[in-house]
């Protein structure tokens, strides 16, 4: 379990509880969290569960493999934070991490 | 008064419309169809990860449960709109129960094409579009069971590989020539088969079913060419069916879909359609598609609520696909249709390469398989229409980002 907390573009955070094992993308979309998509069901495809991550977090994530470094080519507001949620999975290391929503994706 | 929007159909396209109405500020009633049991959930990994047993069922819901309630979406299930009377914008379910929209949406999705030969109707055959034909599948879906996929498209292959990471033995019969014949070009489809035969996968082409004869409840799928295939399950993807019939007894205009215009709109006013069952002009291609992708219903759902919120933001994007079979993902973006010259990068032999497809010297879509960048590239390009030389397309040594240079 992680609690991961989403900010939307104005501010808004919202907590949630995500299991481990679930990406961080299906934890805003199971609990309504506005500004994640997942349109394409997590296979990496569609690049519209952008999150900016808050930088104090970076070194704790996985390293980002190629296929979500170029899908992130198709996001306009990418910046040296950006991630794809749906390739970050739920651990207990991750408790506390907290998720940017850019504007884009509402 | 209240304004109602009536959206038959709880798949990928009638849910976004119903989300995108709530998000773009639409505070009128929403009354969503389905005429399946369950909460709306996404087709993709039916036959992918869901099949392969690899992806639980609560996590196919395209939105939580509590999201209709939270959203005011009145979510009626298991029922279906039987008719349509458009001059008294009536809709009659098959509860009796009459329902009067002033915005009517077709998101009725589309049903597998039916084997028509004799001895169709045998059990042991399947059809893969919904979560009830999964599970049925499944309960035939173990290691050493015999089973003959017909259509070699996307559906069809998609489950062979499934189908052979659990250990079935598998055999597919595809009408035409070569497999996917109807979406690529006989580079990815010869890359595909020689994957797929390399897996242990018998197909074979050219092929087609004469009949299914039944041996003691084993099926026995007599071919075209004179084959006799035993089989445990039979799995038939041979395309899809738009669901337009409510919609033509409403005297609304079909032609393989329900024809709507770039804003989603039918022939009738105050009736829109949106994903597999919509046929709608593509400015960019000069021609009317009617597309089956998830990018799509999703795209056509947010047009809908748009057009229905007043808001011009006709539709324009440009149509991308995915495939997963083993370890190899083909992301397809544009229309490759009436292609003239194809460019490959790359070498199908390293299973990574990418096809790129021209019109009069313009790239018009590319297969990328197990090259992203080579994808991403061409979503942005195609839009602008570029006359790139296929050569250069080809060519390695120069990196994917200058292509159109």
């Amino acid at each position: 379990m992680a609690k991961i907390t989403y900010v939307d573009f104005n501010g808004t955070r919202r907590e949630v509880t995500v299991e481990n094992g679930m990406s961080l993308m299906e934890g805003a979309v199971t609990n309504m969290v506005p500004g994640i998509d997942g349109d394409c069901g997590g296979a990496c495809a569609c690049a519209t569960c952008h999150v900016h991550v808050d930088p104090a977090w970076l070194s704790k994530l996985p390293p980002m493999e190629d296929l979500e470094d170029m899908m992130l080519g198709l996001v306009d507001s990418r910046d040296a934070n950006s991630r794809l949620s749906c390739q970050l999975k739920a651990a207990p290391e991750l408790d506390g991490l907290v998720l940017n929503t850019p504007l884009g994706q509402h | 008064m209240s304004t109602t929007v009536a959206i038959i159909g709880g798949g990928q396209a009638g849910t976004q419309t119903a989300a995108s109405l709530r998000a773009q500020g639409f505070t009128g009633e929403i009354v969503l169809l389905g005429n399946e049991p369950t909460l709306p959930y996404q087709r993709p990994p039916l036959s992918k990860a869901f099949l392969a047993g690899e992806l639980a069922r609560d996590r196919l819901l395209l939105k939580p449960a509590g999201f209709y309630a939270q959203s005011k979406v009145d979510i009626r299930l298991n029922t279906t709109a039987t008719a349509i009377d458009q001059t008294r914008r009536l809709v009659t379910l098959d509860n009796g129960e009459l329902l009067t929209y002033d915005h009517l949406v077709f998101a009725t999705g589309g049903r597998p094409r039916p084997l028509t030969c004799p001895g169709a109707d045998h059990s042991a055959l399947h059809y893969l579009r919904t979560l009830r034909d999964v599970d049925r599948i499944r309960e035939r879906f173990h290691a050493g069971a015999r089973l003959v996929v017909i259509g070699g498209g996307y559906i069809g292959l998609e489950v062979t590989a499934i189908a052979r990471k659990n250990g079935l033995q598998v055999t597919v019969l595809e009408f035409a020539p070569i497999v996917l014949g109807r979406v690529t070009c006989p580079e990815v489809a010869n890359f595909y088969t020689d994957v797929h035969r390399q897996a242990g996968v018998n197909i074979q082409c050219n092929t087609g079913v004469a009949r299914i004869e039944d041996d003691n409840g084993t099926a026995i799928v007599v071919t075209t060419t004179g084959e006799r295939l035993a089989a445990d399950l039979i799995i038939a993807g041979i395309g899809l069916l738009p669901n337009v019939e409510l919609a033509q007894s409403a005297g609304v205009d079909c032609h393989n879909g329900i024809v709507v215009d770039a804003r989603c709109r039918s022939s009738t006013p105050g009736i829109y359609a949106a994903g597999d069952c919509a046929n709608h002009p593509s400015a960019l291609y000069g021609t009317r598609l009617r597309l089956e992708s998830v990018h799509n219903a999703i795209e056509q759902g947010k047009t809908v609520a748009a057009t229905i919120c007043g808001k011009d933001q006709p539709y324009t994007q440009v149509p991308w696909f995915w495939s997963d079979q083993y370890d190899i993902k083909l992301q397809t973006a544009g229309i490759s249709r009436d292609y003239d010259q194809i460019a490959v990068r790359g070498d199908p032999a390293t299973r990574s390469f990418a096809v790129f497809y021209l019109r009069d010297n313009c790239l018009i879509a590319v297969d990328a398989i197990n090259r992203p960048a080579e994808f991403i590239s061409a979503r942005q390009l195609i839009p602008q229409r570029p006359q790139i030389c296929p050569d250069r397309l080809s060519d390695e040594s120069i990196p994917v980002k200058e292509l159109a240079a």
